[in-house]
Parts: structure tokens; sequence; C-alpha cells
């Protein structure tokens, strides 16, 4: 692990230092496919956030208990248990927002950001820490999706949360809310966002060492990372 | 000898062309001219108008774009013309004047500047900046002016391209390829060949494109490598598509935008392989693809698509058709081949 963090760095880094969406390059598929809509969007961020939260919690509390070999599975697990709430709540409470999330909705289960944390974070920090990096990344994502999907709709569709904007003569650009223009929008952020973090003088994000990537078994690029922290060791 | 007449060392090339990014630019907007002269003859001063925008939007937004992102200005390479000039010609007439800007805008700052500049833009700005506006108002992108409706007054008079001919009679069947020049709306050869027929800005004047190709290949600005493949490839499908009716190929070359992307391009420096060897093979996929999508495809036409798909494969051509170094050992070679190393 790198240097110690104050709570406060933990919960303000999933802004834009590791925001999930923008700088990790996590959740791609549902950021592209959900932000055509604000509504949409807003309903997607909150219940990732929602899941993510209750994830981290459960698996940094558990994390002593989990063996090591099987986390993956115990992960989803838990990850999947909190998946199933949500979107029963959300069926229950917000049937439109259901509706409009279709399959992504069940999908958070795979979601790359809500994995990659309890893998990188969660798994190894206490409760309290993993709580506040839960709500961090929750809000970066939500605020990276939103951002995008009120570009995508305003430009794109003419309206804002369904609200027309333009009026009918002036025709929207559709490319912006098919998938094309969805990629578009998310390059362009990205380049906006790391600009924004280069002025800053924040370090290239990284999901802290090849050691916390699940792929760090089968991955052939794990020693050069090891060779290098020996060095600066 | 003197001593204050310095003698430098530098490494090769010693020997240069005279050629810059300027004058080949300029060569191009040349060639255009033709068929900028053409499209206003049948289009009246609505396209010249359209061409206006197109290049002044372009050259505004390189100007700013550089401006912003602190690089040196370079309007004086008049490659923000050439690209207003292609997007423009690839609009119909009466596409409106705002859209166009919005074109402009996509090919030089989002294409262009955003990926590093000229040279560094990974597929044609203008055709593009084409697909996106074609994606987005596919409404206006399709409605087609009738050449010389002009002269008549404000009332624009629509008509339909000769692929839209095509599709909606079911020309591409071989039963019905003996009706192609009887089809009411379709133009006479004659008339396709001189580009009296409905089609955006550019791509009508089959003979101005010619005229235009032939003076970049005069100037050896362009070789014959790649649009003679490209239509070659696309007649040789078709004709078979056609089982040897020679008038439907005739119609297939002639219609829609394919010697326009042939000739001006699909030969863009950037987005084209640099061996012949890579040259042909991108050529010929982008005549295949033109021909499959005209033949089978829902749209009716599908240069842009084909141009742009073959441009984003040019970095993997490039990389199949390395040239090997004279004088590499053959058991050598093919161990560095096993490796992934080209020599």
């Amino acid at each position: 692990m790198a240097e110690k963090k104050t709570m406060m760095q933990e919960f303000t880094k999933g802004f834009l230092k590791e925001n999930p969406v923008l700088r990790l390059v996590l959740g791609t598929c549902p950021t592209l496919a959900i932000s055509t809509s604000v509504i949409g969007a807003i309903g997607m961020g909150i219940s990732a956030t929602a899941v993510l939260i209750g994830s981290n919690v459960v698996i940094s509390a558990l994390r002593k208990v989990i063996p090591a070999k099987v986390r993956i599975p115990a992960y989803i697990i838990v990850i999947a248990a909190f998946v199933t709430i949500v979107q029963m709540l959300v069926k229950a409470f917000a049937p439109a927002v259901d509706e409009m999330l279709g399959i992504y909705l069940p999908l958070i289960v795979v979601n790359c950001i809500i994995l990659g944390r309890a893998e990188a974070f969660a798994g190894k920090n206490p409760v309290l820490a993993s709580t506040v990096d839960g709500i961090g990344m929750g809000i970066g994502f939500t605020a990276a999706i939103v951002l995008m999907s009120i570009i995508r709709e305003f430009f794109g569709a003419g309206s804002l949360a369904g609200i027309a904007i333009f009026p009918a003569s002036i025709p929207p650009v559709a490319i912006l809310i098919l998938p094309p223009g969805g990629f578009f929008v998310y390059g362009l952020m990205m380049a906006f966002a790391n600009k924004l973090a280069e002025k800053k003088g924040l370090k290239k994000a990284t999901l802290e060492g090849c050691d916390a990537c699940p792929m760090a078994q089968a991955c052939a690029l794990r020693g050069e990372d090891k060779a290098e922290s020996e060095v600066t060791a | 000898m003197p001593l204050n007449k310095k003698l430098t060392v530098g490494p090769s090339p010693h020997v240069r062309s005279g050629a810059t990014t300027t004058g080949i630019m300029l060569d191009v907007i040349i060639a255009l001219v033709p068929a900028l002269i053409a499209s206003v003859y049948y289009f009246g001063p609505g396209a010249l108008a359209l061409a206006g925008v197109c290049v002044g939007t372009c050259m505004a937004a390189e100007y700013l774009s550089r401006k912003a992102m602190k690089r040196p200005n370079t309007l004086g390479d008049l490659s923000a013309i050439v690209t207003g000039l292609l997007l423009a010609f690839n609009l119909p007439v009466s596409f409106p004047l705002w859209m166009a800007a919005i074109g402009a805008v996509v090919a030089i700052v989002v294409v262009k500047q955003f990926f590093g500049g000229l040279g560094k833009n990974f597929v044609n700005p203008a055709l593009l900046a084409r697909i996106v506006l074609f994606l987005s108002f596919g409404k206006q992108m399709t409605s087609w002016t009738a050449p010389f409706a002009w002269k008549n007054g404000p009332d624009a008079v629509t008509t339909a391209t000769p692929l839209n001919l095509f599709k909606l009679n079911g020309l591409y069947l071989v039963d019905n390829m003996k009706n192609i020049e009887s089809t009411p709306g379709m133009p006479s050869m004659l008339k396709m060949f001189f580009g009296e027929r409905g089609g955006s800005l550019g791509e009508v004047c089959a003979v101005a494109l010619i005229l235009g190709g032939a003076y970049l290949l005069f100037r050896r600005v362009i070789t014959p490598v790649i649009p003679l493949t490209y239509v070659g490839t696309f007649a040789a499908v078709m004709l078979l598509a056609g089982k040897g009716d020679l008038a439907f190929v005739g119609y297939q070359v002639l219609g829609g935008g394919l010697l326009l992307g042939a000739i001006f391009m699909a030969t863009d420096y950037a987005t084209s392989p640099i061996n012949i060897k890579g040259q042909l093979i991108f050529a010929a996929g982008c005549g295949l693809l033109t021909a499959a999508i005209r033949l089978f495809g829902s749209m009716p036409e599908g240069v842009s698509f084909s141009i742009i798909l073959m441009n984003l494969l040019v970095p993997h051509i490039e990389r199949w058709t390395l040239p090997k170094a004279f004088g590499t050992p053959k058991e050598k070679r093919k161990e560095n081949e096993k490796s992934g190393v080209k020599t």
C-alpha cells in the first residue's frame, strides 16, 4: 500500500483523482448505454452508489473471513445480494426508472467499479474507510454519468430530463444519443478530466499497483511493476 | 578558401523535393475548382454559399482550436480550406447552413485537432463530418434538389438521386437491369457523365472530378494506385453482380460519390497506406465495401462508410505490409517473424 491517507482523501479521491469512469475507465458499459437521458443516468448513479456502499461495507467486514482463493465468487454473491435489494426497491418505488434502465439494473452485479473497489479497497481496508471510499467513488461515478447524460440529452435530443428545450423547428444533433456520439462525449470528458488532473499535479490514476488487479495471476506484465516498486523501496 | 563560409554536417535526407504542405494543398484546391464550378452551374449560387460557409467555418475552427490548445497557427497550410471544400462537396445544396457549420467544426476540431492536427487525423475529417451529419440530420442530408431548379425561382424541386432510383425500383436485380434507362427520373448516361442529376454538390459532375484527378496525377500529388484500384475493384464486383451488364456498371461508377471518394478522399495521405501493396489492399477493400453496401445494404450509398472503415484499418494494413530489409538472412527473417519483429 502507498502512504497512509486521511479519511478526507479517501472520500475525495473518487471525484477526480481516481474517478472510476473518467480516470480508471471502469463501468464503461452502463456509462455509455445509460447516459442518453438524464433521468436514467441519475437512477443508474444512485442505484450503483447504493450497491457500492453496501457491498464495500459487507466485504470489508468479512475481509478476514473470505478465503483469498475464492474471494471473487464471494464478492459477487455479496454484490448480487445488494443488487437484488436495490432492484426490488426501484421496481416498487420508481417503476418508470426501472423500465428505463432495463437490463442495466441487474447488470450492476458485473459492474467493474463495484468489483474493482471490492478487490482494490474494501478487501483490505477497515469498514469505515471502505464506507467512505464507497460513497466517494459512488459520487464520482454518478457525477460523471449525469454530466455525460446532460451533454448527450441536451444536444442529442434537445431536452433535459425529458423536458424539451429546443423548439421542434431546430432538429437536435441525433448522433449524440446514438452509440458513436456516446463514445465521442466519453472520450472528450476523459481528456478534460485528465487535463484537469494534470493541472492539479495529480499523477496518473492506477488501481494501486499490479497486485490489486484481479488479473494479477494471469498477467504477463506483473513483474515489471514489482521490480519498479522494489527499486523505489 | 576563407573560413567564413560555414559547412554544416547534418543527417539525411540531403536532397529534398520542393513539395510543401501548402503547395500540395493548393494543388488539391485547384483540382477541386472544376467540380465547384460545375456544382454552381447545376445548383446555383446556393452551392457557393454552402461551400463558403464550410470553408469559412473550417478556417475559423482551425484558428480558434489551435489558439485554445496553444499550438502554432496552421491556417497557412491551406488544409482547412481543402477540408471545408470536401465537406461542402458531400452535402446537398438545400442543406441548412448552420448544420453545415456544425459539420465543419466536427471535421476540424474533433477529427483533426483533437488527434494532433494535420497528418494525425485518424480518419478523413470531411468524411467523418459527413457521417455525423448524416446520422444526425438524416432528413436534411437526403433531400436532393434537381439540377437547374434554382433558375425557376426559390421553390426547390426535389428529386431522387440515381442510386435512390436503383434502390426504389429494384434495379439491383438482374431481371430489372434492362429497364435502367427507361426508369422514370433516371438521367441518361451522358447526363450522368456531365453531372445533370440529383446529388450532393461535388459528386455529380464526373468529368470535372476526372479533370481534377488528372491535374493531381500530373502534378504528382497523388498516384493512380488508389483511385484505379478502388474504381476497378468496384466495377469488377458490379460487373459480376450485373452478369456483364455494362450500362449497369456505368451507372454505378458514375452514380453516387464513388469518383469523388476515390480521387479526393481515399487518397488522403494521413489516412491511406504508404506502400503500394498496402494501398492496393486499402483501395480494394474500399471498392468491395462500397459494392457490398450498395448491393445489399439498406442505404443507397456507401462510399463514405467504406472509406472511413478502411481508414480505421490502415494502421493494421501498414503492419502487414512493412517492407523487409534487403539482405537479412532467411533463417533470421523467419525467427524475427516468429517473435513478431519485422525486418
